[in-house]
C-alpha cells in the first residue's frame, strides 16, 4: 500500500483521529493532551511533506475516490500553491497555539476538551483547503462552523462565551447554507463539483445569467464567515473564547476561509462589475470601519478584534480590484497579517494572564515589568501598523499602489486612495495605542497582582512569528518569494504577473500615502483624549448585539406562534389538524384529475347475506362510537365488527386472512380486557357542543373521502405485478399458498423486518410494564365486589383437555401453510391463543410452573432462525433469504416437501408465540399483582 | 357488492376518526382497531373483490385473486396487534405515572379549569 496515494485525506483526517485520543490522555495527565495535539499536528505536517514540491514543479496533485457516482461526486483532495500556503499556515501557526496554550490555560480548564476541539477545528480547516470537490468543502466549512461554535464555547460557564459563540454558530452557519446554495448552482452550470471543472469554465459561468445569484450566494458565505461588513459583528463577541482560540481562529484559520474561497474562486467569479462593487465595496466599508473603531476599544483583545475585521476587508477590497497584481498583494497580506496578528493576540493573552485584565486604561507601563515581550509586541504591533522594514509595510506598499492603478477607468476611482489612507491612518493610530498605552503611558492603575515575564516557553511562539515578521519584511525575496509564487500561480490559475518584493522602490506615491499615515496617526492618536469624547457624545451606539438578539428573539416568538396556531398542547387539536390535511390533499387529488370518479369496470352483485353482514357491521361501528362512554360494551360490539371483517375476507377469496382476523380478534380483545380493568370503567361525557360538531364533520369527511377513493379503484380495471408470483410460486417457491409463499418467500425480507417490529413491541410492554404499580378497583362498574373464584372448574377443565388438540391444531395449520391456508403467522396466533387459554382457566401461578419456557428465548430463538435461513442462502453465494426445496418420500406419511423457507416460517411462528404470550402474560400479572395488592389494603 | 365494501370502509373511518379525536385513552386505542380494520380492508380491496378464486395454484383453474394485497395485509394485521398491544400498555403506564387517562395527561382539576375558561370564551 503506497501511503502516497492517499495521503492528502490523511492530512484532514489526522486531526479528527487524534481529537478522541488527545481528549483521553487528559484522563492521565493534563499535560499528556497537549502533547498529543502537538504530535498530531506534526504528524499531519509529516504526511504532507512528502508532496510538497508538486505545487513547486507547476503541478496540482489530485486523489480522488468515486463517492456518489450517480451524482458525479467524488470525494476528492487537491493540493496545489494556494492549498499548500494555507496548510503550511494551519498547521504552523497550530503547532505554535498549540505550544501557547499548553501554558495558557489554567489548571481548572479541562486541557483534555480544549485540545480535542481544537484539533477538530484544524481538521475542518485543513479539509476546506485540501478540498478538490466543491460539495466536500462545504461540508468541512461548516465544520468549522460547529467546531469554532465549541471553542469559543470554551468557557461554557460564561454567558458572554455561550453568546458569542451562539452568534458566531448563526452567522457563520446560515452563510455555509447560502453558499451550499451556491455551490449548488455552479455545479449545475458546469456539470461538476471538481474544482478542476469549474477553474476551467470561468466563461461559462460570468456568462449564465444566474451568475448574480452564484455571485450573492458565494460571497454570502465569504462575508459572514470573514467578518465583513454587514456581517462584522460575531467576531468582536467570539472575543470571549481563551486568546489561543482568537489567535489561532481570527489570524490565520476561521476567518481567512472566507477569504481562502475568494482566492480559490478567483477565476472564476471576478473581473465583472458586480465583483467589483461588492467585494470591493464590502472590503472598503470593513476596512475602514474597522480601523476607526479600534481605536476607541479599551479592551485589548476588542482593538485587534477589530483591526481583525480591517485587515480582512483591505483583503477583500485588493481581491475586488480584480487585477492579477492586487491577487498577488492579498495573498501576501494573508500572510502577513496571519503572522502579525497571531503574535499580538498571544501577547494580549500574556498581559492578560500576567496582568489580571485587558482594560488598556489599566495596564500601562509594561515595558519595565516584562521588557521581552514589550519589544515583541511593539515589532509586530509596527508591522500592523506599515513601518518600513516589517512584512506589513510590503503588502501595504502593494496594497496602496493597486488602490492608485486597479480601477483607473472608472469615475469614482480618485476617492479610493482618499478612503484607503484615511483607514490607513486609523490603522497607526490604534497600533500606536497598542504600544504606548500598554508599555509606556505611566504606570498600571489597580492592578491585583505584580506583572512579570511569562513562562519562557509561552513566549516562544511569539518569538518565532515575530522573527517571521523581521525576516519577511527585510528580505522577503528569501522567505517568502517561491510560496508565495505558486500560491498566486494556483489562485490565477495562470502564470503569476511580474512583481517586486523590492524594499525600496524609489520616491512614489505609495510611499507618500504610508508616510501621510503614519504621521497623521501619530496626530490622530496624540489627540485621541479628544477624538473619545468627540465619538462618545456625538455618533450614536449601534449594538449589533441587541439588534441581532432582537431578531432572532422575534424569529423565535414568529416560528413559536406558527406552531401554536396547530399545536396547542393537546393531542385531539393536532391530530385535527392531521386528519383534516389528510383529507383537504385527498380531495385536492381528485379535483386534479378530469377522468370520472368512478370507472366501468363490471362489478359483483350484491346478495341478501352480504347487505345483513354490512348492515351488522356499520350498526356495530356506529354503536362502538356511540356508546365509547361504556367501555366494556363498546370493547364487546367492537368484536362483533372484527369478526365480520374475517367473515368478509372469507367471502373475497382470502382464507389466509380471514384466520389471520379471527386469531388476532381473539388475542386483540383479551388484551383489551386485561388492560380495561386499570382504567376507569366509564368516560366522562364532553360536553362541549362546538367539538363534538366538530369531530362529527371532520370524521364523517374522513370516511366519506376514504369510500370515495376505495370506490374509485374498486371500478376500475388494473394490471399487477401479482402474475410473476401466481407463475413462480410453485416452481420456484415450492408451495401452491402463493399468500405465503410471498411472506416467506418472494417478499421474505419485509416479513423479515415485521417480526423484528413484533418482538421489539413484546420487549418494549415487557420494559414498559416492569415495576408499574397499578391498584385494582375493588368493585366493578356496578359497585359488585369482584369474584373470589377466578378459575372456574368446567374451563379449567375443558381448557386442559382441549391443550393438545389446540396445539395439533397449530402445528397442521402451520404444516400445510406452504400450500393451503395457513403458515407461520396464524399458527404463532392460534398456539398462543392455546397458551393463552392455560393462563384464564387456571391462573398464571399453575400455568408457570407447567409450562417452563421464557418467552423472552422464544422471541430470540425465533429472531435468529429467520436470520440463520438468511445468512444460510448467503454462505452458499446466493443473495440473502434464497430460499430451497426438495421431496422427500416418508413411509407411512407418502411424499413429502420440505422446504428451507419452513425454518424461517418457523422463525416468524416462533417469534409470534413469544411477542403475544409475553405481553399477555406481563398484563395478567400485573392485574394478578393488583388483586392481592388490593386485597392486603382491604385487610 | 362493491358499494357495500365501499360504504363498510367509510363507516368504519368515520367512527375510527370520531373516536380518535376523543379526550381518553381508551376510546382513542379503540378508534385506533376500527381505523385498523378500515385500513386493512382497504388496501386488501386494493386487489378487487373476487369471489371463490382463492391463491391457491391448482390444476384445476387459472383464475386467481390478486396474491400480493393479501400478503401485504396479513403482516398488516399481525402488526395492527402489536401496536394496539403497545398503545393500550402506554395508556396504562400513562395513568399509573399522571393518575388519569386523559390523553395530554392533564389533571382533571386543570381540566375542568381550562373547560371554564373555554366557557368562558365563547360567552
Amino acid at each position: 500500500m503506497n501511503l502516497l496515494a492517499f495521503n492528502l485525506p490523511l492530512v484532514a483526517l489526522i486531526p479528527f483521529l487524534g481529537a478522541p485520543i488527545a481528549a483521553w490522555a487528559a484522563r492521565f495527565n493534563r499535560l499528556a493532551s497537549a502533547w498529543v495535539a502537538g504530535i498530531v499536528t506534526f504528524l499531519s505536517l509529516l504526511i504532507l511533506m512528502p508532496v510538497v514540491h508538486i505545487p513547486f514543479d507547476n503541478d496540482t496533485l489530485i486523489q480522488s475516490w468515486s463517492w456518489l457516482p450517480a451524482l458525479g461526486l467524488d470525494f476528492a483532495f487537491r493540493l496545489d500553491g494556494l492549498s499548500l500556503l494555507f496548510s503550511f499556515l494551519i498547521l504552523l501557526i497550530g503547532l505554535l497555539v498549540i505550544l501557547y496554550a499548553r501554558y495558557y490555560l489554567s489548571p481548572q480548564d479541562s486541557m483534555g476538551r480544549f485540545f480535542a476541539y481544537m484539533l477538530m477545528f484544524m481538521g475542518s480547516m485543513l479539509g476546506i483547503v485540501l478540498s478538490e470537490n466543491l460539495i466536500q468543502l462545504v461540508i468541512f466549512w461548516e465544520l468549522t462552523s460547529l467546531t469554532s461554535f465549541l471553542l469559543i464555547s470554551y468557557w461554557q460557564y460564561s454567558q458572554d462565551a455561550r453568546d458569542g459563540a451562539r452568534m458566531a454558530l448563526t452567522i457563520t452557519g446560515a452563510g455555509g447554507l447560502a453558499m451550499l446554495a451556491g455551490v449548488l448552482m455552479i455545479g449545475n452550470i458546469v456539470g461538476s463539483f471538481n474544482l478542476t471543472d469549474v477553474l476551467a469554465s470561468g466563461d461559462l459561468i460570468r456568462q449564465n445569467e444566474h451568475y448574480l445569484t452564484v455571485l450573492v450566494l458565494i460571497l454570502l458565505g465569504v462575508f459572514t464567515k470573514s467578518a465583513q461588513f454587514p456581517f462584522h459583528f460575531w467576531l468582536p463577541h467570539a472575543m470571549a473564547a481563551p486568546t489561543p482560540v482568537s489567535a489561532y481562529l481570527h489570524s490565520a484559520t476561521m476567518v481567512k476561509a472566507g477569504i481562502f474561497v475568494l482566492a480559490r474562486l478567483f477565476p472564476v467569479l471576478s473581473g465583472t462589475e458586480a465583483w467589483g462593487w461588492l467585494v470591493g465595496g464590502a472590503g472598503m466599508i470593513t476596512m475602514v470601519l474597522g480601523a476607526y473603531t479600534a481605536l476607541f476599544k479599551h479592551d485589548l483583545k476588542g482593538l485587534l478584534a477589530y483591526s481583525t475585521i480591517s485587515h480582512l476587508g483591505l483583503i477583500t477590497l485588493l481581491f475586488g480590484f480584480s487585477t492579477k497584481l492586487a491577487a498577488v498583494a492579498a495573498i501576501f497580506h494573508i500572510i502577513n497579517h496571519a503572522t502579525f496578528k497571531a503574535s499580538l493576540f498571544m501577547v494580549a493573552g500574556i498581559i492578560d494572564h500576567e496582568c489580571g485584565t485587558r482594560d488598556m486604561r489599566k495596564v500601562n507601563g509594561l515595558l519595565k515589568y516584562m521588557p521581552h515581550t514589550a519589544v515583541l509586541a511593539m515589532i509586530a504591533a509596527s508591522a500592523m501598523a506599515g513601518v518600513p522594514l516589517l512584512n506589513g509595510f510590503l503588502s501595504k506598499e502593494m496594497f496602496f499602489q493597486q488602490s492608485l492603478v486597479a480601477t483607473d477607468h472608472h469615475p469614482l476611482s480618485w476617492a479610493i486612495p482618499i478612503i484607503v489612507t484615511f483607514g490607513a491612518v486609523f490603522s497607526v493610530a490604534y497600533s500606536l495605542r497598542f504600544i504606548h498605552d500598554v508599555f509606556f503611558n505611566g504606570e498600571p492603575q489597580g492592578l491585583t497582582k505584580t506583572p512579570h515575564e511569562p513562562p519562557r516557553f509561552m513566549r516562544i511562539p511569539v518569538d518565532i512569528l515575530v522573527l517571521l515578521c523581521l525576516g519577511v519584511g527585510m528580505v522577503p525575496v528569501l522567505i517568502v518569494a517561491p510560496i508565495l509564487t505558486v500560491a498566486v500561480a494556483a489562485s490565477l490559475q495562470g502564470v503569476p504577473p511580474d512583481y517586486s518584493l523590492a524594499i525600496w522602490h524609489g520616491f512614489n506615491l505609495p510611499l507618500l500615502m504610508s508616510s501621510i499615515a503614519l504621521v497623521f496617526g501619530a496626530i490622530v492618536y496624540f489627540y485621541r483624549e479628544k477624538l473619545f469624547r468627540w465619538h462618545d457624545e456625538n455618533l450614536p451606539r449601534v449594538d449589533a448585539k441587541t439588534l441581532f438578539n432582537r431578531v432572532t428573539h422575534g424569529l423565535l416568538v414568529l416560528s413559536g406562534k406558527i406552531s401554536r396556531l396547530f399545536d396547542r398542547g393537546s393531542l385531539q387539536n393536532a391530530i385535527s389538524w392531521v386528519l383534516l390535511s389528510g383529507v383537504a390533499a385527498t380531495l385536492y387529488g381528485f379535483l386534479q384529475f378530469d377522468s370520472p370518479l368512478f370507472g366501468d369496470r363490471t362489478l359483483l352483485d350484491a346478495n341478501l347475506l352480504t347487505m345483513v353482514q354490512v348492515g351488522i357491521l356499520i350498526v356495530a361501528s356506529i354503536l362502538t362510537a356511540v356508546m365509547h362512554h361504556k367501555r366494556l360494551v363498546a370493547l364487546i360490539i367492537i368484536g362483533v365488527i372484527g369478526l365480520i371483517v374475517s367473515l368478509g375476507f372469507v367471502k373475497f377469496s382470502a382464507p389466509d386472512l380471514a384466520l389471520t382476523q379471527l386469531s388476532v380478534e381473539v388475542v386483540t380483545i383479551v388484551l383489551l380486557l386485561l388492560a380495561l380493568f386499570f382504567l376507569p370503567q366509564h368516560s366522562p361525557q364532553e360536553r362541549s357542543h362546538k367539538r363534538l360538531t366538530r369531530d362529527l364533520v371532520l370524521s364523517v369527511s374522513a370516511g366519506v373521502t376514504v369510500m370515495l377513493l376505495a370506490m374509485a379503484v374498486m371500478t376500475r380495471d388494473y394490471s399487477s405485478i401479482s402474475g410473476f408470483f401466481l407463475e413462480n410460486s410453485k416452481p420456484g417457491g415450492g408451495g401452491t399458498n402463493v399468500v405465503n409463499v410471498i411472506l416467506v418467500d418472494f417478499r421474505g425480507f419485509d416479513t423479515l423486518g415485521e417480526i423484528v417490529v413484533l418482538a421489539l413491541a413484546g420487549l418494549g410492554i415487557f420494559a414498559l410494564l416492569e415495576n408499574l404499580r397499578l391498584p385494582a378497583p375493588l368493585r366493578d362498574i356496578d359497585g359488585r365486589e369482584w369474584s373470589h373464584d377466578p378459575h372456574p372448574p368446567i374451563m379449567q377443565t375443558l381448557t386442559r383437555l382441549l391443550f393438545p388438540l389446540m396445539l395439533m391444531v397449530a402445528v397442521f395449520i402451520f404444516m400445510r401453510g406452504h400450500n393451503l391456508p395457513g403458515g407461520g403467522f396464524i399458527a404463532g396466533l392460534i398456539a398462543a391463543v392455546a397458551l393463552i387459554s392455560q393462563y384464564l382457566a387456571n391462573g398464571i401461578a399453575w400455568t408457570n410452573a407447567r409450562i417452563k419456557v421464557d418467552m423472552h428465548k422464544v422471541i430470540a430463538i425465533g429472531l435468529t432462525a429467520a436470520f440463520v435461513t438468511g445468512f444460510a442462502a448467503m454462505f452458499l453465494s446466493y443473495p440473502f433469504l434464497t430460499t430451497t426445496f426438495t421431496y422427500l418420500k416418508w413411509p407411512i406419511v407418502g411424499k413429502f416437501e420440505i422446504a428451507s423457507a419452513m425454518i424461517f416460517d418457523l422463525g416468524v411462528f416462533l417469534v409470534v408465540v413469544g411477542a403475544t404470550v409475553l405481553i399477555l402474560v406481563e398484563l395478567g400479572k400485573l392485574s394478578h399483582a393488583s388483586h392481592s395488592l388490593a386485597q392486603q389494603e382491604k385487610k | 357488492m362493491e358499494w357495500l365494501v365501499a360504504i363498510a370502509i367509510g363507516v368504519m373511518t368515520s367512527c375510527g376518526v370520531y373516536l380518535v379525536l376523543r379526550a381518553r385513552t381508551f376510546p382513542l386505542v379503540l378508534g385506533l382497531t376500527l381505523i385498523s380494520y378500515a385500513v386493512n380492508v382497504f388496501l386488501f380491496v386494493m386487489g378487487r373483490l373476487q369471489i371463490g378464486e382463492a391463491a391457491i395454484i391448482s390444476a384445476d383453474t387459472t383464475k386467481y385473486t390478486d396474491p400480493l394485497p393479501q400478503a401485504l395485509v396479513l403482516t398488516a394485521i399481525v402488526i395492527a396487534f402489536g401496536m394496539t398491544a403497545f398503545l393500550i400498555v402506554l395508556a396504562l403506564k400513562a395513568r399509573s405515572e399522571l393518575g388519569n387517562d386523559h390523553v395530554d395527561g392533564m389533571s382533571y382539576v386543570a381540566e375542568e379549569q381550562e373547560k371554564k375558561t373555554a366557557v368562558g370564551d365563547s360567552k
